[in-house]
C-alpha cells in the first residue's frame, strides 16, 4: 500500500493538503517547508516544481514560481535536495507542476526519479487525458507513482467519471472554475460538491482554489475528504524568518 | 469551399489530425478549467465556419467592410532592384491596415454563434487587438485587450485605436511585458470566466482547435493570391511565397493553398532581433526546441530546464518565443524554409520600401522584405510578398531612426 492509499484508508475526513512552492521563499526552504507542514498537521504535501508561465495561477503564487526560479531552482536541483527527504518527511508527498519542464527534463528520468526517492504521486494540470492514455500514462504505472486529475464545475459528470476512472491516489476537485487564489462564492460551490459526493467515484476528493482558512476548510470537508490550501499558506510565508512558527501559525488557525 | 475532410492519423499540412497535430507538434495542452470551452469549439468550428449562413456573412464583411479583396501589386522598382518579379499581396489595405481583420470577423461571428458575450483578446502590435475591437464595436459586444506594457508603450497609436472603439485594454505586467504575457493574461481571463466569453486568439498558436481555425480564416489571402496571379500572369502557382513569421498566422494564410504545390516554395521569416546569438532574438525555429507552450506542442524559446525565455524584437509582432505546429511541422518537414532578419535590417527594408514603392510596411511585415536579400531569384521568377500590414503604428520607431539611415 503506497501513502496516499494508506492515508485515506486510516482517514476518510478533514484531509489537509497544503502546496508549497520548491526553492521558495528561499532556495534551500524546501525541505524545512515541508517538514513544518507536516508537523504542524498537514496530511499530504503539494510540492510545486517553479515554472516561467503557469497559466493556471493566480498573481501570488505565480510570484512564488517566478521567485524560485530568481532564487535558483532548476528540476536538477529539487531532485538533489529531495534526494534524502524521507528521512525526515513520512506524510505523502505529490510533485505539481507545468509540462513543459519535465518534458524537457525527460519524462520517464523525471518519473524514475521521482519514484526512487520516492515521490508519491504527480499532478500536472496541463496534460490532458489524451496524451495521458496514449503516451504518458504507461510511464507513470511503470514507476509505480499516483496520477491525479483535476475536475471543475464545468467538467460534465461523464468526463468526471472518466478522469475518475484514469485518476489514482485522488481526484482534484477545483472548486470553482478560476484560477488560483480568486475568490468565489462558496455556495455555488457547495451545490456542485453535492453532486460529486452522490457520483460515487473510485477516489477520494479533495477541494482546491479558494480554501483559506477554517471556514473553508470545514465548509468544504463536509462534501468531500478534504482540502488543499495553495494561495494562503504562500501568502503567510513569503516574508517569513520563521517558517516553523509562521507555518505553526497559519496551520492551528485552520486545524484547531 | 474548402472540403471538410477526415484527416489521417498525422495529420496533413492542410489539417491537423482529430487531436491536432500537423506531425509532431500541436495537441491540446490546456488545464481542466479551460477544457469545457476548448471542446465546445472543436464539436463547432468547422460545422459554423463551413455553414451557408455564416459563410455569407462572413465573405459579405470581408468584401464591403474589411475591402476585401485586397490588391496584388506588380512591384515594379523593387523587382528590378532583386532583378526578378515581386508582387505584394496588399493586406495592409485591409480595414484596420493588417491581414489580423480576417481573423477577428471569423472568430467574432462564430463567437456570436456559440452564444458569447464577452470578447477577449491578446495583442502584441496592437492590430489583432485593434482588429477585434473593431469588429466587437460593429457587432455591439464587449472587448477586453491584454497587451504587455512594452508594447502598449512602443505602438502606442494602436492603444488608442482600441480605447476609441470602446475595448478595454488592460497591461500585462509580468514576465518581459510582451505578447507571451499578453497571452498568459487573455488565458487566466477565459479560466476565471467560462461561461460568457470567447477568446480570440490573434495567430496559428493555442491549442488544438486554433492553429486550424485561424488558419482556415487566414487562408483567404492564398485563395486570393491564386486567382489574382492567373489573371495577371496566366498561371497561379508562383515560385516564391514569403511572409514574416510571429505565431504564424500571415505566413500560414498565404502558404495555406499552396501547401499541396511542391513546385512553390515557402519562405518563413522570423525576427532575429540584434543577431540570432545575440541573446536577443525572438527567431524560435534557430533558437528552439520542442516544448508546450499557450496549449501547443511546437517549438519553444526555452532554457534546458524548460523555462520559457524572453525574446526580443524591434517589432511587436513578432516578439514571441514560439511559432504555431504548422510552421514548427513546415520547418522540420522541410516544406519551408526559414530564414531571420534583425532589427537593422528590418529597419531598412522599410524605408527602402517606402523610397521605392510608396509603401511604409508594417515592422512585422518589414522583416519577410528585408529577407528579399538573402535570396537567389532569377529574373523570370515569380515572387509574392505578403504585406501584412502598414506602418502607421510604427512611426514613432522610424521617426527615431530617421536621422541614423
Ligand atoms: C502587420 C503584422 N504582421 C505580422 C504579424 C505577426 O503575426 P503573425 O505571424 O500571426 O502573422 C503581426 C502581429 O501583430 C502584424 O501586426
Amino acid at each position: 500500500m503506497n501513502r496516499l492509499e494508506e492515508l485515506f484508508t486510516r482517514k476518510k475526513n478533514n484531509i489537509l493538503n497544503v502546496y508549497c512552492t520548491a526553492g521558495f521563499p528561499q532556495l534551500n526552504n524546501t525541505i524545512e517547508v515541508m517538514k513544518a507542514l507536516q508537523d504542524n498537521g498537514a496530511d499530504i504535501i503539494e510540492l510545486g516544481m517553479p515554472y516561467s508561465d503557469p497559466l493556471a495561477d493566480g498573481p501570488v503564487i505565480q510570484s512564488s514560481n517566478i521567485k524560485a526560479l530568481q532564487n535558483g531552482m532548476t528540476m536538477q536541483l529539487l531532485f538533489e535536495q529531495l534526494r534524502d527527504f524521507r528521512k525526515e518527511i513520512y506524510v505523502p508527498v505529490i510533485l505539481m507542476g507545468n509540462i513543459n519542464p519535465v518534458l524537457q527534463f525527460g519524462f520517464e528520468n523525471f518519473c524514475k526519479q521521482a519514484a526512487s526517492l520516492p515521490i508519491d504521486g504527480i499532478i500536472l494540470p496541463d496534460l490532458p487525458e489524451y496524451e495521458f492514455e496514449n503516451e504518458y500514462g504507461s510511464v507513470i504505472k511503470k514507476y509505480g507513482l499516483d496520477f491525479i486529475f483535476l475536475i471543475t464545475p464545468e467538467t460534465s459528470e461523464e468526463r468526471i467519471k472518466k478522469l475518475d476512472a484514469l485518476s489514482t491516489g485522488f481526484l482534484y476537485a477545483v472548486s470553482s472554475s478560476s484560477t488560483t487564489g480568486n475568490k468565489k462564492d462558496f455556495n455555488a460551490v457547495e451545490k456542485y460538491l453535492q453532486k460529486i459526493n452522490s457520483m460515487q467515484l473510485k477516489n477520494p476528493v479533495l477541494v482546491g482554489f479558494g480554501i483559506k482558512d477554517k471556514s473553508s476548510f470545514q465548509s468544504v470537508c463536509k462534501y468531500a475528504n478534504g482540502a488543499i490550501i495553495g494561495t494562503a499558506y504562500i501568502k503567510a510565508i513569503e516574508y517569513s524568518n520563521n517558517i516553523q512558527a509562521d507555518t505553526k501559525a497559519f496551520l492551528d488557525a485552520i486545524l484547531n | 469551399m474548402l472540403n471538410i475532410s477526415i484527416p489521417n492519423n498525422k495529420g496533413s499540412y492542410k489539417q491537423p489530425n482529430i487531436f491536432g497535430y500537423y506531425g509532431n507538434f500541436g495537441g491540446a495542452y490546456i488545464p481542466e478549467m479551460l477544457h469545457r470551452n476548448v471542446e465546445e469549439l472543436r464539436n463547432n468550428y468547422l460545422k459554423i465556419m463551413y455553414d451557408e449562413a455564416f459563410q455569407k456573412e462572413f465573405q459579405y464583411l470581408l468584401h464591403d467592410y474589411a475591402g476585401r479583396p485586397t490588391p496584388l501589386f506588380y512591384a515594379e522598382r523593387l523587382s528590378n532592384q532583386f532583378n526578378t518579379k515581386i508582387y505584394l499581396k496588399r493586406e495592409d489595405l485591409n480595414h484596420t491596415g493588417a491581414h489580423k481583420i480576417n481573423n477577428a470577423i471569423g472568430q467574432v461571428l462564430l463567437a456570436q454563434r456559440l452564444g458569447k458575450k464577452r470578447i477577449i483578446a491578446e495583442t502584441g502590435a496592437g492590430q489583432h487587438g485593434v482588429a477585434t475591437a473593431t469588429v466587437c464595436a460593429l457587432k455591439g459586444i464587449e472587448c477586453i485587450v491584454y497587451m504587455g506594457v512594452k508594447d502598449m508603450e512602443r505602438q502606442q497609436p494602436n492603444v488608442a485605436r482600441m480605447k476609441m472603439l470602446g475595448a478595454a485594454v488592460i497591461p500585462a505586467t509580468s514576465g518581459s511585458q510582451t505578447l507571451k504575457d499578453a497571452t498568459n493574461e487573455a488565458i487566466r481571463d477565459w479560466i476565471n470566466n467560462p461561461n460568457d466569453t470567447h477568446y480570440v486568439i490573434g495567430s496559428v498558436v493555442g491549442p488544438h482547435p486554433y492553429p486550424d481555425m485561424v488558419t482556415r480564416f487566414q487562408s483567404i489571402i492564398s485563395e486570393e493570391i491564386k486567382i489574382q496571379l492567373k489573371e495577371k500572369i496566366g498561371t497561379e502557382l508562383p515560385n516564391y511565397v514569403m511572409a514574416c513569421v510571429g505565431g504564424g498566422s500571415n505566413a500560414a494564410g498565404a502558404f495555406y493553398h499552396f501547401l499541396d504545390d511542391l513546385s512553390v516554395q515557402l519562405i518563413a521569416v522570423e525576427a532575429a532581433g540584434c543577431g540570432i546569438n545575440s541573446g536577443m532574438s525572438a527567431a524560435t525555429t534557430q533558437l528552439g526546441k520542442p516544448g508546450v507552450l499557450h496549449g501547443s506542442k511546437s517549438l519553444v524559446m526555452q532554457t534546458i530546464d524548460g523555462q520559457v525565455t524572453e525574446p526580443h524584437s524591434i517589432s511587436a509582432g513578432l516578439d514571441y518565443p514560439g511559432i504555431g505546429p504548422l510552421h514548427a511541422h513546415l520547418y522540420e518537414s522541410g516544406r519551408a524554409k526559414f530564414l531571420s532578419a534583425t532589427d537593422d535590417e528590418a529597419l531598412k527594408a522599410s524605408f527602402n520600401l517606402a523610397k521605392m514603392e510608396g509603401i511604409i510596411p508594417a515592422l512585422e511585415t518589414a522583416h519577410a522584405l528585408a529577407a528579399l536579400h538573402q535570396m537567389k531569384f532569377t529574373k523570370d521568377d515569380v515572387v509574392v510578398v505578403c504585406l501584412s500590414g502598414r506602418g502607421d503604428k510604427d512611426m514613432a520607431t522610424y521617426m527615431k531612426t530617421m536621422d541614423e539611415l
